[in-house]
C-alpha cells in the first residue's frame, strides 16, 4: 500500500507538469538579440535592455562590451544581430562590410582633464596648446602659452605629467581626432586613432586608470569621458571652440556640437568614415565630442529577429533617448532622430522592410 | 593474459588517453593558430619586427623590441627581488621552522598565488606605486643617482614598480618549489654534515643547497615563466609607454600587456597580426623556459625519487 501511494503522488505530479507545461507553451517563445562592441555606450544599452524587457517581456537584448573592434570583427562573422562602435567605420571596414548600416545612437565627449592642487574649476586651454602638451612642446603648467589664456590664475613651475590611456579605445579615437583637427603638427607627427604612439606621458588602462593616474600626481592632465569625469567629481578644462569661446563640457553644449554637424551627415548606407563633429562650429559648441554607433545589417536573414532587432533600434532612438541625460550621455539631436529613421526603414527580409 | 582484463584496460586507457590527446591537440592547434595568424605581419616586417622600435598604430608600423624588453627587464628585475626571498622563505619553512608552523605558513604562501592579479594591480596603483615614489625612490635616487637606472622623474608608474609587483606575484610559486626541492634533500645529507661539527647555516649552506641547486634553479625559472606571462597586475602598474629608456624610474610596457591593451580595439589586419606575432613570440619564450625549468627539477626529483617529506 505504500507503493500504492507513492504511484499516487506520482501520477499527480505528472498530470501537474503536464498542465503546467500546457500554461507555459501558450506564452511567446523567449528571442534573445545579441550584440558586442565599444564599452563607452555599455551602461546605456543595458539600461535600455532592461528598460525594454519591462515593455517586451519575451525581448532579451545580450550586450557584451568587448570593445569597438571586436564588435567589428563579430558583426562582420554575423557571429552577434548588431555591433556597435564608437568611431564610425573606416573606408577599408566599410568596404569589408557589405550592406552594412550605421546608426548613431547616443553621443559622448570627452573632456581635457587635470589635477592641479588649489585650481580646481576654470582653466582654459586652447586646441593647439593641448595639442603641444600631448606633444611633449610645453612641460610647463607656467607656459607663456598657458597663461595668456588664463588671466588671473597663477600657474605653478611644475613640469605638467601628461597622462593617456593605454588600452585601445574610442576616447581615444575622439581626442586624437580633436587634436589632428586642430593641429597641423599633431596630424603629420601622431594622426587619430584607437591606440597612437604617445610621444610622450604615462599610460593608464580604462578611464578609470587615467582617474587614478591624475588623482595621484599632481600636475598632471589627461583625457577621459565627460561622464566619468562627472561622476567622479574630476577638474576639466574648458576648451576654446572653432567660434573662439571657452566652452564647459556639458551635455547641452556637446549637443550643440552635434546639432551644427547634422546638415552635413551621410545617409545610414553610406560611409560615415568622415563624419566628425569635433571642433565643430556654433557659439556654444564643445568642440570634443563624437556620435557613437549601432552597426546592423541592412539585409536581414531572420524575418523573426531581424523584425524584432528593428523594433528595439527604433525605440532605442526614440523613447529610449530620454534614459540618456540621467547617465550622462547626450540625446541625439531631432534631426539626427529623423535620419535613423530612414535608416531603421532600409532594414529588410527578402527586400520585404522590417518596419 | 586475462581476457577481460585486458578489455576493461584498453578501454580506460583509450579513455584517459584521449582526454591526454585533447590537450596536446588544443596546444598544438593554439601554436598553429598564432603562427598563421602573425603571417601577414612576419611576411610585411620581417625580422625587423624584433629590432625595430616603433609601435605606430595609425601609420601601421609595428616593431616589438620596446615590449620584448620590457618584459626581460621587468622579468629579470622581478626575479633579483623574488630569488633571495624565495629562498629565505624555503629554507626557512624546510629547514628551521618548528613542525607547527610549517603548514600554516606554507599554506598562506601558496594562498598568495590565488589572489587575481586584477586585485594585486589595483593594489599596486593605489598602494605599491605611491609608496615607492615617495618613499624607496628618493633614496636610490639621492644616493645611487649616479647611475643610470635611477636617473629621471618618478611619477610611481613606472619598470621598477612593475618589477616589484611581479616579484610580490612569482614569491609563491619560486618559493613552494624549492621548499619541496630541498625537502628532497635526503636526511643523511645534513646528519653527514652534523656529524662533522657543521653548524646549522654551514649544513644548509654546504650540504642542502648544493645538493638541490638544480631544483632551485628550475624553480626560480618556474618564477621566470610565470613572470614574463603575467599581464594585467604589470598592465596596470607598468605605465605603458613604448620608450626603451635605461631608468627604472620610467614607464615601460611588456609584450602581454600591449596585447592586453590593444587587441580588443585592434581593427586593421596588420595591426592585429602583428599582436598575434608577439602573442607567438611570448608563447614561444615561455614554451623554451618552462621545458627547461620542468627538465631541471625532473631531473632533481628523479634521482631522488619519493624522498619528498
Amino acid at each position: 500500500m505504500n507503493r500504492l501511494k507513492i504511484l499516487n503522488i506520482l501520477i499527480i505530479f505528472i498530470l501537474a507538469g503536464v498542465l503546467l507545461a500546457g500554461c507555459v507553451s501558450k506564452q511567446p517563445t523567449e528571442i534573445t538579440l545579441n550584440g558586442a562592441g565599444a564599452t563607452f555606450p555599455y551602461p546605456l544599452i543595458s539600461k535600455w535592455s532592461s528598460e525594454y524587457n519591462k515593455i517586451k517581456p519575451n525581448i532579451q537584448i545580450n550586450y557584451q562590451s568587448v570593445g569597438s573592434g571586436a564588435g567589428i570583427k563579430q558583426i562582420t562573422e554575423k557571429t552577434v544581430e548588431f555591433g556597435a562602435s564608437d568611431a564610425p567605420l573606416t573606408e577599408k571596414e566599410f568596404a569589408n562590410l557589405s550592406g552594412i548600416l550605421q546608426i548613431p545612437e547616443s553621443i559622448g565627449a570627452v573632456v581635457v582633464a587635470y589635477n592641479l592642487p588649489g585650481i580646481e574649476k576654470g582653466v582654459k586651454l586652447s586646441g593647439d596648446v593641448v595639442a603641444d602638451i600631448f606633444l611633449g612642446k610645453i612641460t610647463k603648467w607656467n607656459d607663456p602659452n598657458i597663461v595668456s589664456l588664463n588671466p588671473g590664475i597663477t600657474f605653478p613651475g611644475k613640469d605638467i605629467i601628461v597622462t593617456e590611456r593605454s588600452d585601445g579605445s574610442g576616447t581615444t579615437f575622439v581626442f586624437t581626432d580633436y587634436l589632428s583637427t586642430v593641429s597641423p603638427d599633431w596630424k603629420s607627427k601622431i594622426g587619430k586613432g584607437k591606440s597612437v604612439s604617445w610621444p610622450v606621458g604615462l599610460g593608464g588602462k580604462g578611464n578609470e586608470g587615467v582617474a587614478g593616474l591624475l588623482s595621484q600626481n599632481p600636475y598632471s592632465i589627461g583625457y577621459i569621458e565627460l561622464a566619468y569625469a562627472k561622476n567622479q567629481n574630476i577638474s576639466y578644462a574648458y576648451i576654446k571652440n572653432k567660434a573662439g569661446h571657452f566652452i564647459e563640457p556639458t551635455l547641452e553644449t556637446t549637443a550643440s556640437a552635434a546639432a551644427g554637424a547634422v546638415s552635413a551627415l551621410p545617409a545610414g548606407d553610406a560611409s560615415w568614415s568622415s563624419v566628425s563633429i569635433v571642433d565643430a562650429a556654433g557659439d556654444n559648441s564643445y568642440p570634443i565630442g563624437s556620435f557613437t554607433y549601432f552597426l546592423v545589417y541592412k539585409d536581414q536573414t531572420d524575418q523573426t529577429k531581424g523584425k524584432i532587432l528593428a523594433e528595439y533600434l527604433w525605440w532605442a532612438v526614440h523613447d529610449g533617448q530620454k534614459y540618456s541625460s540621467d547617465l550622462l550621455y547626450v540625446p541625439l539631436p531631432n534631426d539626427v532622430i529623423s535620419l535613423n529613421e530612414k535608416t531603421i526603414r532600409l532594414m529588410n527580409y527578402n527586400g520585404q522592410p522590417l518596419i | 593474459m586475462n581476457r577481460r582484463k585486458l578489455s576493461g584496460d584498453f578501454i580506460f586507457e583509450a579513455v584517459v588517453g584521449f582526454f591526454a590527446l585533447c590537450i596536446l591537440i588544443l596546444a598544438f592547434l593554439l601554436f598553429r593558430e598564432l603562427f598563421v595568424e602573425s603571417g601577414l605581419s612576419r611576411n610585411t616586417f620581417g625580422l625587423g619586427f624584433l629590432t625595430s622600435s616603433t609601435w605606430d598604430p595609425v601609420k601601421e608600423v609595428f616593431g616589438a623590441l620596446p615590449f620584448i624588453f620590457g618584459t626581460l627587464v621587468s622579468s629579470f628585475l622581478a626575479l633579483l627581488i623574488a630569488v633571495p626571498f624565495s629562498l629565505g622563505i624555503a629554507i626557512y619553512l624546510s629547514e628551521l621552522a618548528p613542525e607547527k608552523l610549517r603548514t600554516p605558513l606554507s599554506f598562506i604562501i601558496e594562498l598568495l598565488a590565488a589572489i587575481p592579479s586584477v586585485i594585486i594591480g589595483l593594489w599596486g596603483i593605489f598602494i605599491l606605486a605611491p609608496f615607492i615614489r615617495d618613499y624607496l625612490a628618493p633614496p636610490l635616487s639621492t644616493y645611487l643617482g649616479f647611475l643610470p637606472l635611477f636617473q629621471g622623474p618618478m611619477y610611481g608608474l613606472s619598470m621598477l614598480t612593475g618589477g616589484v609587483i611581479l616579484a610580490i606575484m612569482i614569491i609563491p610559486i619560486t618559493s613552494s618549489v624549492s621548499r619541496e626541492v630541498i625537502m628532497t634533500v635526503p636526511t643523511h645529507q645534513r646528519e653527514g654534515a652534523l656529524a662533522l661539527g657543521a653548524t646549522g647555516w654551514e649544513t644548509t649552506w654546504i650540504a642542502v643547497l648544493p645538493y638541490a641547486r638544480s631544483g632551485i634553479f628550475g624553480a626560480v625559472i618556474l618564477g621566470f615563466g610565470r613572470a614574463i606571462g603575467e599581464t594585467m597586475a604589470v598592465t596596470m602598474v607598468i605605465g605603458n609607454s613604448q620608450k626603451i629608456s635605461g631608468s627604472l624610474f620610467s614607464p615601460s610596457n611588456t609584450m602581454a600587456s600591449v596585447i592586453a591593451n590593444q587587441f580588443s580595439e585592434a581593427t586593421s589586419n596588420l595591426h592585429v597580426s602583428s599582436l598575434m606575432e608577439i602573442g607567438f613570440l611570448l608563447l614561444v619564450i615561455s614554451i623554451i623556459i618552462n621545458i627547461a625549468a620542468r627538465i631541471l627539477v625532473w631531473k632533481l626529483l628523479r634521482v631522488e625519487g619519493g624522498g619528498r617529506a
